[in-house]
């Protein structure tokens, strides 16, 4: 069953467009990757589909239509985001992060520290304080801790270290294999997401251009819409 | 930890100080006290909208003054044993405090809701601009309504009551406003630890991202400011009951600057830093006031100093950093 469908979204920042036609679907237990060069409208896409920035056409969540609703109600429809740059409540503690954005679920606390144990060693340190790598375990466990249906991941591993990366991916198998949420993954990393997505829709300049199977992703694509 | 136990010594000097001032007969300094441990409330109200919710109101005096004229109506109609209201139903006035507290809370509680549900549609200096616009509303209305003193404001003859106390006796109505203080700080403290006051810190850093995580955070930060307001109401009931005076004075913008400069002074956010902010400016005005006319000079030079150069201000500068 589709959980999120868009239908010819279109976006504006200001006067200026921003998409000008997505096309893009999500499954219940469906893990599907966004995937695009720089500035071809990913992280604009997932706004418009957190209701942070205003769009037009089909945007549904699970029979909602997501264009009536406001940011926090999309958010407690049950889409979870970790946006880009992680962007943890710098003064809060580890604990209070999680506590902060807690909705009632099977993700609690204990939860989160058992998917990622280095929170645990971290409660009381302040979110700035935790290097990059903690802070996106962070910025994960917070969008965990609302209990989502769908988790849509913003560039999850950029900047961090291979190893933290590998930490991430890791995690990112274990949700997908004991949890059954959906995911919405954007990312350049084409092998990784290749292990984990089912899916994948490619953007080019504002526009859904391509969506099938992971298997039938080709390097001619990857090159020409990803640039790897 | 240092936070605490600067704290711990700061209620340790309220408590020890009136006694001290009681041994050594010397009623004034224990009236000063609580006019310092009531203006220490009003902050710590405020502190809530501006230290945690970081909503800048420029308009707390309207909630100091509707809590001070809840007091002045309601005892002034028990004084003149005319009732407040005859249709459809009789309301008396009062003198009994825990109802005028009530009462107090109630009216300044309902007049942040309809403050703040219209400022929260703006942000920053807008903010600033309209709740500061509803403070000089409420102070010319208080200025124009003759029937409850106009200009002159309105005096009540005998301190309102509390059961079990003689609130004319300065060392019992101190306890009292100091029990009060504790007890609001008390739930101050609990509030900004639990989930409400850590979505509120949240969404002072990023009302985005709170929003993402599904919290409404203009209900939220309404919430905040209505609790706000509560609290200050309920310091201006008292302060009222100090001075067994109220006027519109106490609803002028240079009162909301002075409870935003407790706050400043002490340090935004920090539990204790609206408290230590009161008592500097209570015993600034009392030294300095009877040195020159223009001892604001030397408080406006040490809120330059410490805006400058100390970061959490007199807390921060005693108990180091946040956390």
């Amino acid at each position: 069953m589709t959980l999120l469908a868009l239908e010819g979204v279109t976006a504006f920042y200001g006067p200026a467009q921003a998409l000008f036609g997505v096309d893009l679907s999500v499954g219940e237990g469906e893990v599907v990757a966004l995937m695009g060069r720089n500035g071809m409208g990913k992280t604009t896409t997932v706004r418009a589909i957190c209701r942070l920035i205003p769009a037009r056409g089909g945007l549904i969540f699970d029979g909602h239509d997501l264009t009536a609703l406001a940011s926090h109600r999309a958010a407690r429809l049950g889409i979870g985001l970790v946006p880009e740059g992680r962007r943890c409540f710098r003064d809060l503690t580890v604990t209070e992060n999680l506590t902060a954005a807690a909705r009632a679920g099977p993700w609690d606390r204990g939860r989160v520290e058992a998917l990622f144990p280095p929170l645990a060693d971290r409660r009381r340190q302040r979110a700035a304080s935790l290097s990059g790598g903690e802070q996106q375990m962070l910025a994960i466990g917070r969008a965990l801790m609302t209990n989502p249906r769908l988790l849509i991941l913003d560039e999850a591993t950029e900047g961090l270290a291979p190893l933290v990366r590998a930490q991430i991916w890791d995690a990112i198998a274990r949700l997908r294999a004991e949890s059954g949420m959906a995911i919405l993954l954007i990312d350049k990393s084409v092998k990784e997401i290749a292990a984990i997505a089912d899916r994948a829709t490619l953007l080019e300049r504002g526009r859904s251009v391509w969506s099938g199977a992971m298997t039938d992703l080709t390097p001619e694509l990857t090159d020409r819409y990803i640039g790897v | 930890m240092r936070g605490m136990l600067v704290g711990a010594m700061l209620l340790a000097g309220l408590v020890a100080f009136p006694i001290w001032a009681q041994a050594a007969d010397e009623p004034f300094l224990i009236t000063l006290a609580t006019r310092a441990v009531i203006l220490a409330l009003a902050a710590v109200g405020l502190n809530l909208a501006l230290g945690q919710g970081g909503l800048v109101s420029l308009g707390h005096a309207a909630f100091f003054g509707i809590g001070g004229y809840a007091m002045g109506i309601l005892a002034s109609h028990a004084q003149s044993y005319a009732p407040l209201m005859e249709w459809p139903f009789v309301i008396e006035g009062t003198r009994s405090m825990p109802v005028i507290w009530l009462v107090a809370v109630l009216a300044s509680a309902l007049a942040a809701l309809g403050i703040g549900a219209l400022s929260l549609r703006t942000t920053g200096v807008y903010f600033i601009m309209i709740t500061l616009a509803f403070g000089q509303m409420l102070y010319y209305f208080a200025i124009s309504w003759t029937a409850y003193g106009g200009e002159d404001g309105l005096s009540i003859y005998v301190r309102n009551g509390f059961p079990g106390l003689n609130t004319l006796v300065p060392i019992e109505f101190y306890g009292l406003c100091l029990v009060i203080l504790l007890v609001v700080l008390a739930f101050h403290a609990a509030l900004i630890r639990s989930p409400f006051g850590l979505a509120l810190n949240a969404a002072r850093q990023s009302p985005e991202r709170v929003r993402t995580v599904g919290i409404d955070t203009r209900r939220l930060q309404l919430a905040a400011f209505v609790l706000s307001g509560a609290i200050t109401g309920l310091a201006g009931a008292l302060f009222a009951d100090l001075n067994r005076f109220v006027s519109p004075s106490m609803l002028s913008w240079q009162m909301s600057g002075e409870i935003m400069i407790f706050v400043i002074l002490g340090g935004a956010g920090r539990l204790f830093g609206p408290v230590a902010g009161a008592i500097m400016f209570v015993a600034l005005e009392h030294l300095l006031g009877g040195v020159s006319d223009y001892w604001h000079v030397f408080l406006g030079i040490l809120l330059l100093l410490v805006v400058l150069f100390v970061r959490g201000g007199v807390i921060g500068l005693l108990a180091g950093a946040r956390r």
